[in-house]
């Protein structure tokens, strides 16, 4: 049983305004995902829920609790690149989950302890593909298999939270559909809550029970940060029609227009 | 006609090639050395092949009257020794210090700019005062190769801790690690093919300053030797040495490649 709930949240740098007044409510077992355009938060709010980043102000409260003030074995993460190790074979990837917990010391299992861990580890290497490639080192694997083995990672250690940052969008478009077939039957079968960013939206409709839309309220030229981002539509699954698609993608269109000026400005 | 940048040689070509300057090297040696024979017969600069021959004979196979020990071997083993020693203890700092600056922010903050400053002093200049403090014997051989190449590897493997991604670093976190954990599961492995790069790198440093060592201070060790029968001009063996320890240093260059491709096959997967 996971609930979020985020109040009157802020962030804000010294000379800018990332998000200003995020209210959130989140149920048990939803999967969010998360569109908007760029330099519009969603990425530090995604941080902010790792635990690497503190709001400036409002509250950020996982199950009544304040957030941890850094990672933790509840909320895991698959980023876009980067997040497996390239030294340790496919099987050491995903046991090291499981040895980190287990064997404070050395962060090692041996003999017969070892063993039973891999029996898990290989029963999840067979749930997302990857028992073939198992003894390969992380470093051989083609993009699509790094990102499998990056979700196993962290399914494997059963977190309350999944943070997926744009997991897809370095893939193949082919690969996508079977990499949504994965998550999905990951999320059903091990009851967690999921958020995903996407550049996407059309992937933000496909996935998940639920769509928030990062965006800026008002755009000034005079004063671009003066403004941060919210979140503009928060839609339930299953809504999705032509012109609701539409009108997203004119709406984060024209702020993506409006962050770059500004950049090349 | 193509342009030469994409013109490349064949295998047997190369091999040719790179056989070349060694050649050329050499026969310019034999030049030298028979013109200036010929003028006069006790040139010592440039001997001839039979007497460095004899001279290799002498220290290298032949037990010396005095001592009973072969030169050579034991001029090795003394010098290998201390190398070896230096090597050791600065890889052994070179880690646990480059991974304590390069992950965790107070270290930095506390240690960074004084290994900088500490690298930037000349070990040379300092022998004098290692020589007052360690004494005469091995220690201070040792201490000024760890002082000569320790910072070095302090600040490489800093670097290279750093460039481990935040990515893996948080991943590894939201798997549960604790900071030591995430340095002897993650950072400290991905870190051991670079220290072996690093070593590598400053084999060059090692015997230079193994070598200055010796010269000044030492009763064996091939630095001593070339260094003690300079005096004599006795190019017949000061030869043959620099030739020995170019082959060591190489062979020691090598070793230390192949490890680095058998023991850590993903490093080398990583097209590095």
């Amino acid at each position: 049983m996971t609930t979020l709930s985020i109040r009157r949240l802020w962030k804000e740098y010294a000379d800018q305004v990332v998000l200003e007044n995020v209210n959130l409510e989140v149920r048990d077992n939803e999967f969010i995902t998360i569109v908007g355009a760029s330099g519009c938060g969603k990425t530090t709010f995604l941080r902010m829920l790792l635990g690497e980043e503190r709001p400036t102000r409002g509250t950020f409260l996982i199950d009544g609790e304040p957030l941890p003030a850094e990672p933790g074995p509840d909320r895991g993460v698959v980023f876009q690149r980067y997040s497996v190790f390239p030294h340790l074979t496919v099987r050491d990837n995903v046991l090291l989950g499981l040895e980190l917990a287990r064997a404070p010391r050395l962060g090692r299992l041996f003999g017969a302890r070892r063993r039973a861990a891999l029996a898990e580890v290989d029963e999840m290497l067979h749930a997302v593909g990857l028992y073939e490639a198992r003894d390969k080192y992380a470093a051989q694997l083609s993009g699509g298999m790094q990102q499998r083995l990056s979700i196993a990672q962290s399914v494997i250690k059963n977190p309350k939270i999944l943070l997926l940052d744009e997991p897809f969008a370095a893939l193949d478009p082919g690969l996508s559909a079977d990499m949504h077939k994965l998550i999905l039957g990951l999320w059903e079968h091990h009851k967690m809550n999921i958020f995903m960013i996407t550049h996407d939206i059309k992937e933000g409709f496909e996935l998940g029970t639920r769509l928030l839309v990062f965006d800026k309220v008002r755009l000034d030229p005079q004063a671009p940060n003066a403004y941060g981002a919210t979140i503009t539509y928060d839609i339930p699954l299953g809504v999705c029609g032509k012109p609701l698609l539409d009108e997203l993608t004119t709406q984060t269109r024209r702020t993506e227009r409006f962050v770059n000026k500004l950049a090349v400005a | 006609m193509r342009r030469i940048i994409n013109l490349r040689p064949s295998t047997g070509s190369a091999v040719l090639l790179a056989a070349l300057p060694f050649l050329l090297l050499l026969i310019a040696y034999l030049l030298g050395s028979s013109v200036r024979l010929a003028a006069n017969p006790e040139d010592k600069l440039l001997p001839a092949f039979s007497k460095i021959g004899a001279a290799v004979q002498q220290y290298a196979i032949d037990p010396d009257p005095r001592t009973g020990e072969i030169l050579l071997w034991a001029d090795t083993a003394a010098s290998l020794a201390r190398l070896g020693w230096g090597l050791a203890i600065s890889a052994a700092l070179g880690l646990a210090l480059g991974i304590v600056t390069g992950i965790v922010p107070y270290a930095r903050a506390g240690l960074s700019a004084f290994i900088a400053a500490v690298s930037l002093i000349p070990p040379l200049a300092i022998l004098p005062i290692l020589f007052i403090v360690f004494g005469l014997g091995e220690l201070s051989k040792v201490v000024l190769i760890v002082i000569g190449i320790a910072p070095f590897l302090v600040r490489d493997l800093a670097l290279r801790a750093g460039e481990i991604p935040a990515e893996q670093i948080i991943k590894a976190q939201t798997l549960g690690a604790s900071s030591w954990q995430l340095t002897l599961r993650v950072v400290l492995p991905q870190l051991l093919p670079r220290l072996l790069d690093a070593l590598r790198l400053s084999l060059g440093s090692a015997w230079l300053f193994l070598i200055a060592a010796e010269a000044i201070a030492a009763e064996n060790g091939l630095g001593y030797r070339i260094f003690l029968i300079r005096r004599y001009l006795a190019m017949d063996v000061i030869l043959p040495y620099v030739l020995w320890i170019t082959l060591i240093a190489f062979a020691m260059d090598y070793l230390l490649r192949r490890v680095t491709r058998a023991a850590f096959p993903w490093y080398a997967g990583n097209g590095k």
